[in-house]
């Protein structure tokens, strides 16, 4: 069984502080990550190659700038088999469908039973490449799953909604997004991070896929949406802060604000 | 300082593995019970902890001494014990062996070692000999396959909970240092026995205990080098557990140095934070530059060992250097910390007694002194 | 020509989502400002009998596919439906609910109709100049506020989530058109075989829909700590919800979480106990009416957002909270 990764390389929201005076971003200094749903899903394949590591192969594949080859090395450090980098300036600036359209692109040159994605990244919070890769490949999905069982030519998940799970059987191939709770990710092993660092990563550029896709709908300019603007989020009056009262007093004080507000 | 991405990557998996692991509850059920789970210790060796330098042919992760310090430096700053159990495959035990050992004991032991599998001790300290190792009583006779050992080794790490130990005993006691060899002894043979474990006053959670040997019978094939060159193999890994013991002192002393500033920041008196206070400010400056120094003195030690230089006398340096420096800092890391440093609710105050026997064990500060005025001198 | 504003309904097991009724309000306003109509998509087995309460509630026309086969939320027949339909009637703009329905068919249609999608909208305006949806979002872990355009590929689509937008009163009089689109499926649209359905048993209500809410945070310390925060709930007719923190170390279930991967939630008053305020928590609680923290850190950044800030031990303020709050209501009952 052949499974592809899709990951992606994330600022560590986690960290990610305004800068009080400009209120704007401070970038300087937070780490990237391995985006925590891809990293699930990622653990999720390596899950299933533990079941015979000879025969499953785990490819890890990102689109990015180059240096999302760090989050592909760490990819392999945990385990997986091998690791394709899509870089070019033409890729640059792609919305959800013009990533996909590329990542789709790249996807058509390798042998897959099995595509995982993460539900969601944590910097875009979107949760559209996974299912727009499926759409693009004509592949079945399951989004939200947070448990997998492979079988012969099939797997079987378990899918969260809201308020029920569904247990769903999927022919292979097919496309899951995965959610963090699936797994906790393994880490990687001194030992693995040797052989990360030996190991050749692919690096594909547009010429290395052009003919597997529609080059009119690529990056910036293949993108049907467009930023208009960004802005930090306007904050709201300073209320009331208190530091120096007895418990006693507090819950008086939140009483008297309720009764303020006609809460009670 | 500057790092590749490899061990950049490692020090990532390390500080992750702290986080993740090494957690305050985790922390202080093992300063309560005085025991430390053997989950942890297994997933330590699943990340390659234990077998760090160790060739890949052997089990081990085939990297450097530079990641060993890494490794040890992350692990030490979250908690002093769990760095112990780093430091024993990786220096002390591992070292004698991957240097001295045969194929067959490499192949047996490092692995066993690397992968976790058990624990192995080093017992070279008796009851009358510390610093002074040529003055040991312990002896080891031949009798036809086996040798047989009598003796007792005292203070020694980890011993109740190993299921092997590197020994060291005299084969020729008209001779010092020169009469000394190397065993690899299976503590569950017939003969040896444990003290009670010590009542320590730090690094709680890795007992340490006496080891006594009556006439126990060790096959003949597992003398660890030749004979009488047991001290020379002594004193080589001692060397690496230098390395080690260094970047002990710089992890426990980074942490009081992170504890110290968090404290100063929110700690208020006299109607502000007494991180604006001169006195305070002057200690914080002393300690971060100290450790600084330690730092580069440590990873350098590591570079030059990784380049295949005698290191024997930076080696020293840094124990040496790093150990005082560290138990300098965790004492101003209590005294910024007042009242509240000297209760067990604050990390500093077990940072203070884990620092106490950085000085001590693996070669005092003095005999460090003297190993590095010997070179100096020669 | 692309015209028209059209809302998916979302439901399951025969019963509408609140989402659909908030996003009709929403569209509602949005058609008039553009001089169109509200259109409703509804899918599913049986679901016919909704398309009065969807008129009343802003929809000037539904739209309905019913088959078998849409019973269960399935992709690829729903992805069908509704394909379907925005090839028939060309909307200008559809709104979906962000919920794991919507999150998993807008982003495959828009795939496969061309065009743009933004998800987790928190505001939907028209441009007067160039009458664009502008819709705006939150990017960047909640950091940043992004305003996005779909300007040359229609329908402008758009998801979002439950509790932001507000429902349209019903209003009885409205009156609207019903069409029933037949469409046939085969066993070939069914890619995915649902073996099981488990429902979650929640006695509680979903914390969306709470009027009052009270949130943990990793600063209760542990399961335990829940005790009187869910007592103080009772008291005050409140549901409990958390932080993330609270989830992952499992003290509470999943569907209790606010902020970015959880739910986005506004009720009229939010209690956020022992909760630091990461920016991805206050992402999905900070448009709260009233908001009401408690936290020992006076640096926690929830006090940033918070109307009123209490810096102390919530295990003894909750305890005492709740004690004069069950004195307080005994004597509201006495004069009432």
């Amino acid at each position: 069984m052949k499974i592809v990764v899709c990951i992606k390389q994330v600022p560590d929201t986690n960290v990610v502080r305004l800068d009080p005076v400009t209120n704007t971003l401070i970038r300087e200094g937070v780490p990237s990550i391995i985006n925590p749903d891809d990293k699930a899903g990622l653990e999720a394949a390596l899950q299933i190659k533990d079941t015979n590591p000879e025969e499953i192969e785990v490819t890890v594949l990102t689109m990015g700038p180059p240096q999302a080859e760090e989050a592909l090395r760490e990819a392999l450090a945990m385990g997986a088999d091998h690791a394709i980098l899509l870089t070019d300036r033409a890729f640059g600036g792609a919305d959800t469908w013009a990533t996909s359209n590329t990542i789709a692109g790249a996807l058509r040159n390798l042998n897959y039973d099995l595509i995982i994605t993460g539900r969601q990244a944590i910097d875009g919070d979107t949760a559209q490449v996974g299912p727009q890769i499926a759409e693009h490949l004509k592949l079945p999905q399951v989004s939200y799953v947070e448990n997998v069982e492979p079988g012969e030519d099939y797997i079987r998940v378990r899918r969260q909604f809201e308020d029920r799970y569904h247990i769903l059987k999927v022919q292979l191939p097919c496309l899951i997004t995965t959610l963090t709770e699936l797994s906790e990710p393994r880490y990687m092993s001194i030992g693995k991070i040797r052989d990360a660092y030996e190991k050749e990563i692919t690096i594909w550029g547009l010429a290395d896929i052009e003919d597997k896709l529609d080059k009119a709908n690529l990056g910036l300019k293949g993108s049907p949406t467009r930023v208009k603007k960004s802005f930090p989020k306007s904050g709201k009056g300073v209320g009331e802060k208190y530091d120096d009262l007895t418990s006693d007093e507090a819950a008086q004080k939140i009483i008297e604000k309720l009764k303020e507000k006609y809460i009670i | 300082m500057n790092f590749s991405k490899e061990h950049d990557m490692i020090r990532n998996l390390a500080r992750e593995f702290a986080e993740k692991e090494l957690t305050k509850e985790f922390l202080e059920e093992v300063e309560e019970t005085g025991e430390f789970s053997e989950d942890v210790i297994k997933k330590m060796a699943d990340c390659g902890f234990f077998g760090i330098k160790t060739p890949k042919k052997y089990g081990g992760s085939g990297s450097d001494h530079v990641a060993y310090v890494i490794v040890m430096e992350e692990i030490a700053k979250a908690s002093g014990v769990a760095s112990i159990y780093v430091s024993g495959p990786n220096s002390l035990v591992g070292t004698p062996i991957l240097m001295s050992g045969t194929e067959e004991q490499k192949q047996k032991y490092l692995r066993i070692l690397a992968k976790g599998e058990s624990l192995m001790c080093f017992g070279l300290t008796e009851p009358g000999a510390g610093s002074d190792a040529g003055s040991m009583t312990s002896f080891a006779v031949l009798d036809g396959d086996h040798y047989i050992i009598n003796g007792r080794k005292t203070f020694i790490t980890a011993a109740p909970l190993s299921d092997y130990g590197v020994i060291y005993a005299k084969t020729d006691r008209s001779l010092g240092s020169r009469g000394i060899s190397a065993f690899i002894v299976d503590l569950h043979s017939e003969g040896v026995s444990f003290g009670k474990p010590e009542d320590k006053m730090g690094l709680i959670g890795c007992a340490t205990s006496d080891i006594i040997f009556e006439n126990v019978k060790v096959p003949k094939e597992n003398l660890l080098g030749r004979e009488g060159r047991g001290f020379t193999n002594a004193m080589k890994a001692l060397d690496t557990g230098r390395i080690g013991i260094a970047a002990q002192s710089i992890g426990i002393a980074a942490a009081a140095l992170e504890e110290s500033i968090d404290y100063a920041k929110d700690r208020k008196q006299f109607g502000t934070s007494i991180a604006s206070f001169q006195g305070i400010k002057f200690m914080l400056a002393e300690m971060a530059t100290k450790l600084e120094a330690a730092r580069l003195l440590t990873y350098e030690a590591a570079r030059q060992k990784d380049a295949g230089m005698d290191t024997s006398k930076i080696a020293s340096m840094a124990k040496y250097y790093a150990s005082e420096v560290c138990n300098d800092i965790c004492g101003k890391a209590v005294q910024i910390h007042g009242g509240y440093g000297f209760i067990k609710d604050y990390k500093v105050e077990r940072l203070y007694r884990d620092a106490r026997v950085l000085t001590i064990y693996e070669g005092t500060s003095q005999i460090q002194q003297i190993v590095i005025a010997g070179q100096l001198l020669k | 020509m692309y015209k028209d504003v059209f809302v998916f309904i979302e439901q399951r097991d025969n019963l509408l989502s609140k989402v659909g009724i908030e996003l009709l309000g929403k569209a509602r306003e949005l058609a008039d400002e553009r001089k169109q109509y509200v259109v409703a998509v509804l899918v599913g087995e049986k679901v016919q009998n909704y398309c009065d309460t969807l008129i009343k509630h802003g929809a000037d026309k539904v739209v309905v596919v019913e088959d078998p086969i849409l019973k269960e939320y399935m992709t690829e027949p729903y992805t069908k439906a509704v394909y379907h339909i925005i090839e028939t009637y060309k909307p200008e703009i559809m709104l979906f609910g962000a919920t794991s329905i919507g999150r998993d068919l807008a982003p495959r249609l828009a795939a496969r109709v061309h065009t743009g999608l933004t998800a987790d909208c928190t505001k939907l305006e028209i441009d007067p100049e160039t009458g664009l949806l502008m819709m705006t979002r939150p990017a960047f872990g909640g950091n940043l506020m992004a305003t996005i355009l779909c300007e040359n590929h229609r329908p402008q689509m758009a998801t979002v989530r439950p509790g932001v937008m507000e429902s349209m009163a019903k209003d009885e009089k409205r009156t609207g058109e019903i069409f029933i689109e037949e469409m046939t499926f085969s066993q070939e649209d069914v890619n995915v075989e649902i073996e099981e359905v488990i429902k979650t048993e929640s006695k509680k209500k979903d914390i969306t829909e709470a009027r009052i809410l009270v949130s943990a945070g990793r600063g209760i310390g542990g399961p335990e700590g829940l005790k009187p925060l869910e007592s103080f709930a009772q008291v005050i007719d409140a549901e409990v919800s958390s932080s993330r923190a609270v989830v992952d170390s499992d003290w509470i279930a999943k569907d209790r979480q606010v902020g970015q991967t959880g739910k986005t939630v506004r009720p009229e008053v939010y209690f956020a106990i022992g909760i630091s305020g990461a920016v991805q928590h206050l992402a999905g609680m900070e448009e709260s009416d009233l908001i009401i923290a408690v936290n020992k850190d006076e640096k926690a950044p929830i006090f940033d957002v918070a109307d009123l800030g209490i810096v102390g031990d919530l295990n003894e303020i909750v305890p005492k909270l709740t004690e004069l709050m069950e004195k307080e209501l005994a004597i509201k009952e006495d004069i009432e």
